[in-house]
Parts: structure tokens; C-alpha cells; sequence
């Protein structure tokens, strides 16, 4: 039908380029009036930035956007919508304390009245099955329901186009479905949909077009139905092995780590429960986890660190010692180490000199404190110990935290914790936004780190990274943690099916 | 058009120092143009409020007796400010403590009770700021509530219940009827520190307070546990510093230092119980616990400035005709060029015409 019917929209040659990295390569995309497209890709494929450049957020490079046939520069959201184009974001907008109708209202001009947005809210909730009370509060709402809210904002400003980014993830699975009905009526009434996603099962249902992208590039555009999850899942994460350590060498060394039956609920609106999660590490060898960001690698992180502490004890063991209900700080004298994912404000205090933000990870286990004082020579000393062999570039010596570049903090961060020479260490996106010499750096350090003798677990979205130096690797998606299998026996096709949720032997139902 | 604040790659150190003494010299010509709009010499005005009180022993020892709650209260609230969090009810732990320590000085009044008496007053007053001030601390840990508020509104409840003793149960019965209690025993006063002087020991206590605070500040991993806490509390948790636990430590520590100030003032200065024993001591102390950037010594020559603009201020009234509302509009002119003064330190302004910036 695509041949047929004109496109509503079609992107040509759209590139986009920040510094070193082209986001958007050459990107060719086409949308007819009435049908639900869909993006598909990994994090960081490039989904966002292309649909920002569709609804005016940021400008392309290069290449063009015809609209019904004709060539537009859209430059601003407003634009956007003048031209028809509605979006709903991943994280909604919304004021708690007013009503559904108020919060409509304030995203209106100004000639809507309270009475008309009302009326209108009421034909297209009936139209569209959005039910939604225009006098509730927003925050006595559920997720689903803001969601709606978010939708009919957008309808009624009667959209030719509507943008969905990632929308079920906020989404209990009853939600989504109805939110699919919805979908499906509007497109039968010749709006079109872009559908942002990367779970295949939802894209299957609801999709006949789908376009793949893969580092910017799209990768294929096709019929989701058609094709198996698998070859669907190579196209967007690739089918080229990485270089890849043997393994297996490892096996009768000490346990360091053993997690077992490890189960949090989720915290408040967003959180992601961790369910039943397995997993051990044993002395010298780097575990490594990839997925999806989202699918409950915060919170794993947080588990296994102790800022999340569970009742049970043997849930988390280290070092031979169960410690579920145990402290972080407590943790840290049993010889683990841990470096979160956010450098600024989570792994050191932005404003605090480097010696200072030694204290953080340190002021438990090392020669930093004493009996309740701070011993700043000490630090100080480690401070430009860490300085010179994480090859540190700081402005000037001792400086604040927030001076550091990201590559030049996180080498910093990871050195804190590796020149403790901890039995274990829990990485979360160890060389996250770094440069590429910082993290070959990082990279070898825990490969050094675990040929000492220490345990590691690192959790990546990056599955060049992990196949690089990781000897076992397990999946996560959901909160749910797949088996964790040698490297060498992972393809990385075998990896996309579970970071879809649509792994070999994982019940099918959380997801339906 | 409209404002941005740019921070400045280099703050100057030498901007900072000279920083406060521009917004005083500021504040001092906005105080002196409102008095001049006022029809009164701009140079009278500031021999009376700042040359007078400060050459003349009277008005000296008086200086030091009303920086001394500043002082005492700020300090404690300092703990609070730096973990970033937000204890507006010392005013209340000010007069719980009075509360609590006076009780044992109308116990024990009339029997031949020791020398045991003051000091058990002074732990009494500690006492009862302390639990005072972690009512809010436990609202805030267990249910979530803000501290703010509660804080806020347990100072009223305070001082009703100290108006409802000075005239009910605790009135001096021979008082003819005054709202007040009767004048505690020699060995329920807190003595001078220089005999027949005014200043008595808790100006003492204020002066070690500042000591102690500056070594935990700079020193201990306490201090440095309030400071992650305030400007990271993210990092503070991944440190291990539980933060319900430092919430409650610090109103504990503040409200404790608020009740000492209450009990001291109480047993220095008053010398009975009144249905009023402060001029607003407690909420004076947050624009005192600022004005010294939270810094000890610097919180202790806050205290003494606010108390020079308080004594200044009573005598304006007696000499000059000047209303008492002029000394906290001034309290609040200098708190406002402080604070100016040093954002304009670690920020530039730029002004940014319309769509300049679109």
C-alpha cells in the first residue's frame, strides 16, 4: 500500500552530525497517511535525534523533509504543530495539582476556553476510547491515564502525524493493549502514526512497516509480521562477533559474589521491580550484564551495592558472607566496591575537590578517616596517586569535581574504587558518554583488575564493550536476568532476542 | 528584556573577602537614603546606631548579651543549612529549653537546693530543645512531612504553652496578679562571667561553640557527612550517610543549641518566667546563620553586627523618634546586599534582549 497511497511525510538523506558523531546517517523515511510506522533500534541507535529533527527540536546537518510533496524546514516544535504534527513524550508533562481539563487547557492557545476543551474532550474520549474525568485531579491518576492526557492534548490540535516515543514503557501490559485499540482507530481515521520502540512483541501487533535503525544507519525497513524475531533482532544489533578472551578458565576459583533468588519491588511510578535474579562471579573473571537502559539496571545496581538493602540476608552473598540486609559501607568492608552510572552528584559531589570526593567511597575503609576525623593529607596523597596512574587530566591540582571532563571524572571515579584492590567490583556503564581513549583505559584497568585476582560484574549497554572483556554474560530485561552463559557461546543475535524479551527458555507471559 | 545569571569561570578570591564589607557599605547608604526620606540626618542616624553603642561599656556588655542567643542558635542552625535542610523553629526549641530548665528552678525555689542546680538546668534546656526540635526531625524521617512547616508551627505552639505557665500554673501567687513568675533563687541564676557584669556564661558557651563547630566543620567526618549531604545528597547515600539519620542528628544538635540559648537567657538575664522571653531570638538567628555564610566565625560576627543594629536600633527610638521597623527593614537590607553580594561574586549578570536567545 506504501506504492499506492503518497506519502504524509518522507524523510530524505537526513544526517545529523555532533562533533566526531554522526547520530543520523543518511536516514530515508517514509510515512503514509493512516498507517502506524515503526522506528525500531537499540539506545543510542539514533531514534531520538531523528524524531527530534521531525518535530523541530534540533536541526538536521543535512537532507530533507517534504511534507504532503512539499519541501519544509520545521525549526521549532510550534512549526511542528502548525504542519499537523503531534508528539507524546516518553516522560509526560503534566501539572499534579490541576485537573485533567486545566492541564489541557495550558498546552492550548489561548482561545480555547475551559468549557470547549470540556466539550471536545468529551467527543474524543468517546471517539477514541480515551476515557479520562476532565475534573480529576492529574495526580490521582494513573500512569496510563496521564498518558491519555498526553494523547488527547495532541488530538486536539487534529494532528495528520502523531509521534510515540517508547510509549508502553511507562505502561502495565492491560494499558498498552488498550492504548494499541486507540492507536489502530486513529490511524483507520487517516491519522498517521510513528511508533518508537524496541520491543518487538508490541511492534509485531500493532505495525505492517517498520524502519530498523542500527549507529545511525537505517538497517532495513520491512514488515514486522513477516519476519522471524531473530533476523529482526540481528538487523538491529548486529551480526559481527567482537574479539572475544577465552573462557572457562576460571572455573573452582573462590566464589566472590553469589546472588541468589534476589527479588526488589519496584520503587514509586517508574521504578522496575527486580525479579528472581541468579547470578555469581567467581575470583578473576568479569561478568557482564547488557539490556536495554531501563529494564532494571539502576536498580540492580542499587541491590547489589546495598542503597537497596532486602530482609534477606543470603540474597546477596560476598565474600562468603551473606549480606543482603547490609549497608553499602558495611559492603565496602567486606572488600566490594561499587561505581554507579551518573559520575556528577551520584559517584562524587560536584563541588567537592577531588581529595574530598576520595572521602566518599574511602572514608569506611581506608586511611582517610580516623576515629571520626578526616585525615585531608591522606587524601590528598591518594588524590594525586589516582591523578597520575589513571592518567587523570584535572585543571589544576586538587580541583572540583564539575571542572573534570566526563572521561577524565569517570577515570578518576574507577580509580577511587580500583586502587583499593577490592575483591569485587560492580561497574554500572563503565565508559557511559566517555571518550574513546578514556574508555580502552577504563577497559583495561578492570581487565587488569580482574587478572589480579578480583572479581567483576559489569553492567553495560554497550555490547562491543562486553564482548570485549567479559568471560560470562547474562541478559536483562524486565528485571528478570537471563541465564548467564560463557561469551564465546552468545551470539550477539542470541543477545538482541533477549534484550528483546524474546530469549529461548523465559516464560512469554510478563511481557504478553 | 530580561536577566542572566553567568557564572564566572574565575571567582577572584579577592572579590570574596572585600565582598561583604561593599554590602555593608551598601546597605548602610540604602538604610541612610530611607532615613534621609525620612527627614532625619542620615549622619546622626549612624553615630546613634553604630559609634554610641560601641563606645560605651554599657552598651558593649549589652551588645554581647544579645549576640549571645544569635550566636548560640545560628551555630546550631548552621548544621542544619549546611545538610540542606531546613529547621525555621529554633524560636520554639529556644523557649522549650527555657521551659524545661525552669521548671527545675521553680522546683527547687525556696528549698536550700546546691550549687547542682544551675547545671542541671543548663542539661534540662538542652534537653528540651532537643526533643523539641526532633519532632519535626521524626515527621520528616518517618512520614515524609516537611520540615519547614512543622518546624514552623510548633513555635506557636511553644510560645502558647510558655504564655499559658507564665499565667496559670507557674504565676508568682504574692505577684499581684502580673503574668510572671516568681524571680528564681541565686542558685537557679547563671552568673556573670565578670563579677557585676551583665554578660553571663552563655556568652561563654556561645564563644566554645564556635570553636568546637569550626573542628567538626573542617575536620571530622561528621562535618564533612553534612556538607556531601547538602550539596550531594545522592553521593552522601552512596557514601553510606543514612540520610534519615543525619536529619535527625542535626535538629537534634541545633534544637539542643536553641535550648541552651533559651535557658541561658532565661536564668542569665531574665531571671523569671514571662509569657515573652524573646524578641524573636530564633528567627533572627537564620538571617545571623546567612549573614555569616554559614561559617562559625563568621556566624559569630553576624551575631554581633545584628546585635549592634538591635541596641542601635533602641536607642534610634529613645533619640532619634525612629520606629523599631526601620532596625529589621535594615536586618533585612544587609542580609540582602550580603547575599547580592555573593552571588555577584560567582556569577556575572547579562541582560538578554527579546527573542536574542531563541
Amino acid at each position: 500500500m506504501n506504492s499506492t497511497t503518497p506519502a504524509l511525510v518522507e524523510l530524505r538523506k537526513i544526517s545529523k552530525r555532533y562533533g566526531e558523531l554522526l547520530a543520523n546517517d543518511g536516514i530515508d523515511l517514509a510515512i503514509a497517511p493512516g498507517e502506524i510506522h515503526a522506528l525500531l533500534g537499540e539506545n543510542g541507535a539514533g531514534k531520538s535525534t531523528l524524531v527530534k529533527i521531525l518535530y523541530g527540536v534540533i536541526e538536521p546537518t543535512e537532507g530533507q523533509i517534504l511534507w504532503q510533496g512539499r519541501p519544509v524546514t520545521i525549526s521549532s516544535p510550534v512549526e511542528a504543530r502548525e504542519l499537523g504534527i503531534g508528539m507524546v513524550f516518553q516522560h509526560f508533562s503534566l501539572f499534579d495539582e490541576l485537573t485533567v481539563a486545566e492541564n489541557i487547557a495550558v498546552a492550548l492557545p489561548a482561545t480555547w476556553t475551559l468549557s470547549a476543551v470540556r466539550a471536545r474532550l468529551g467527543d474524543i474520549s468517546r471517539a477514541y476510547g480515551l476515557s479520562l474525568e476532565p475534573d480529576r485531579a492529574v495526580w490521582t491518576l494513573s500512569a496510563g491515564e496521564r498518558q491519555r492526557i498526553e494523547i488527547v492534548r495532541c488530538l486536539l490540535q487534529n494532528p495528520n502525524l502523531l509521534i510515540l516515543d517508547e510509549p508502553t514503557s511507562v505502561l502495565t501490559p492491560q494499558e498498552s493493549e488498550h492504548l494499541f485499540i486507540t492507536l489502530e482507530k486513529l490511524a483507520a481515521d487517516g491519522c498517521a502514526i510513528l511508533y518508537i520502540s524496541h520491543k518487538l512483541e508490541e511492534v509485531r501487533r500493532l505495525c505492517r512497516n517498520a524502519t530498523i535503525l542500527r549507529a545511525g544507519r537505517v538497517t532495513a525497513t520491512l514488515d514486522p509480521r513477516e519476519r522471524s524475531a531473530r533476523e529482526i533482532a540481528a538487523l538491529m544489533v548486529g551480526n559481527e562477533i567482537g574479539e572475544v578472551k577465552s573462557s572457562g578458565v576460571h572455573e573452582g576459583q573462590a566464589e566472590i559474589l553469589s546472588v541468589q533468588n534476589l527479588s526488589v519491588p519496584p520503587a514509586g511510578l517508574h521504578g522496575q521491580a527486580l525479579i528472581d535474579i541468579n547470578l555469581n562471579a567467581r575470583a578473576g573473571e568479569v561478568i557482564g550484564i547488557a539490556g536495554v537502559a531501563g529494564n532494571g539496571q539502576s536498580e540492580l545496581f542499587a541491590a547489589l551495592s546495598g542503597e537497596t538493602t532486602v530482609e534477606s540476608a543470603s540474597a546477596v552473598i560476598i565474600n562468603g558472607k551473606p549480606c543482603g540486609s547490609f549497608e553499602i559501607d558495611q559492603r565496602r568492608k567486606l572488600g566490594a566496591a561499587f561505581v554507579p552510572e551518573e559520575r556528577l552528584g551520584h559517584a562524587a559531589a560536584p563541588t567537592h575537590r577531588l581529595s574530598e570526593n576520595i572521602l566518599v567511597s574511602h572514608h569506611a575503609v581506608g586511611a582517610v578517616s580516623k576515629s571520626g576525623f578526616v585525615v585531608l593529607g591522606a587524601a590528598r596523597k591518594l588524590a594525586r596517586t589516582i591523578i597520575k596512574g589513571f592518567d587523570v587530566r584535572s585543571p589544576g591540582e586538587d580541583a572540583q569535581a564539575r571542572k573534570l571532563s566526563g572521561g577524565n571524572l569517570q577515570k578518576f571515579v574507577i580509580g577511587r574504587e580500583i586502587i583499593r584492590k577490592p575483591k569485587l567490583l560492580i561497574v554500572n556503564q563503565p565508559t557511559w558518554g566517555v571518550d574513546a581513549g578514556a574508555a580502552r583505559l577504563i577497559r583495561q584497568a578492570l581487565v587488569d583488575l580482574a587478572r589480579a585476582g578480583s572479581a567483576i560484574v559489569v553492567i553495560s549497554q554497550d555490547l562491543d564493550e562486553l564482548f570485549e572483556i567479559a568471560d560470562r554474560l547474562a541478559v536483562i530485561h524486565h528485571g528478570r536476568l537471563s541465564p548467564v552463559k560463557p561469551t564465546p557461546e552468545w551470539t550477539k543475535e542470541a543477545i538482541g532476542l533477549e534484550m528483546l524479551g524474546v530469549g529461548h527458555d523465559r516464560e512469554a507471559g510478563h511481557a504478553a | 528584556m530580561r536577566l542572566e545569571l553567568i557564572p564566572r569561570p574565575n571567582v577572584s578570591p579577592v572579590m570574596r573577602a572585600i565582598a561583604p564589607v561593599i554590602a555593608f557599605a551598601v546597605a548602610f547608604l540604602i538604610a541612610g537614603f530611607v532615613i534621609w526620606l525620612m527627614g532625619r540626618s542620615p549622619v546622626s542616624a549612624f553615630q546613634v546606631y553604630v559609634l554610641h553603642p560601641l563606645a560605651d561599656t554599657w552598651a558593649l556588655q549589652e551588645l554581647l548579651v544579645k549576640a549571645t542567643p544569635l550566636a548560640l542558635i545560628a551555630i546550631g542552625l548552621s548544621y542544619c543549612f549546611r545538610a540542606n535542610l531546613w529547621n525555621i523553629g529554633a524560636e520554639g526549641q529556644f523557649v522549650m529549653g527555657a521551659i524545661l530548665g525552669s521548671w527545675l528552678a521553680l522546683a527547687t525555689h525556696g528549698t536550700d537546693a546546691g550549687p547542682w542546680v544551675i547545671p542541671a538546668m543548663l542539661v534540662l534546656g538542652v534537653l528540651g530543645g532537643m526533643l523539641y526540635g526532633l519532632i519535626p526531625a521524626f515527621l520528616k524521617t518517618r512520614f515524609g512531612v516537611n520540615e519547614i512547616l512543622t518546624s514552623l508551627m510548633l513555635v506557636y505552639i511553644a510560645q502558647l504553652t510558655l504564655d499559658y505557665l507564665a499565667r496559670g500554673p507557674w504565676r508568682d501567687p504574692k505577684g499581684f496578679n502580673f503574668p510572671q513568675s516568681v524571680t528564681f533563687d541565686p542558685a537557679a541564676t547563671l552568673p556573670a562571667i565578670i563579677e557585676g557584669s551583665r554578660v553571663h556564661y552563655g556568652a561563654l558557651f556561645a564563644l566554645i561553640a564556635v570553636i568546637v563547630t569550626a573542628f567538626v566543620m573542617n575536620r571530622s567526618l561528621f562535618g564533612y557527612r553534612l556538607r556531601l549531604t547538602g550539596d550531594a545528597p545522592r553521593a552522601a547515600r552512596f557514601a553510606g550517610f543514612d540520610p534519615n539519620r543525619t536529619t535527625l542528628a542535626v535538629f537534634a544538635i541545633s534544637g539542643g543549641l536553641a535550648g541552651l540559648a533559651g535557658i541561658a537567657e532565661v536564668s542569665g538575664q531574665i531571671g523569671q518566667i514571662q509569657p515573652s522571653i524573646s524578641p524573636g531570638y530564633g528567627f533572627t538567628a537564620i538571617t545571623v546563620a546567612f549573614l555569616g555564610r554559614l561559617n562559625p566565625f563568621g556566624i559569630l560576627a553576624a551575631a554581633l553586627v545584628i546585635a549592634l543594629t538591635v541596641i542601635g536600633g533602641e536607642s534610634a527610638q529613645i533619640m532619634l523618634k525612629l520606629p523599631l521597623d526601620l532596625t529589621l527593614a535594615f536586618q533585612g537590607i544587609l542580609l540582602l546586599c550580603v547575599l547580592s553580594a555573593d552571588a555577584l561574586v560567582s556569577y556575572r549578570v547579562r541582560l538578554v534582549g527579546r527573542g536574542a536567545h531563541a
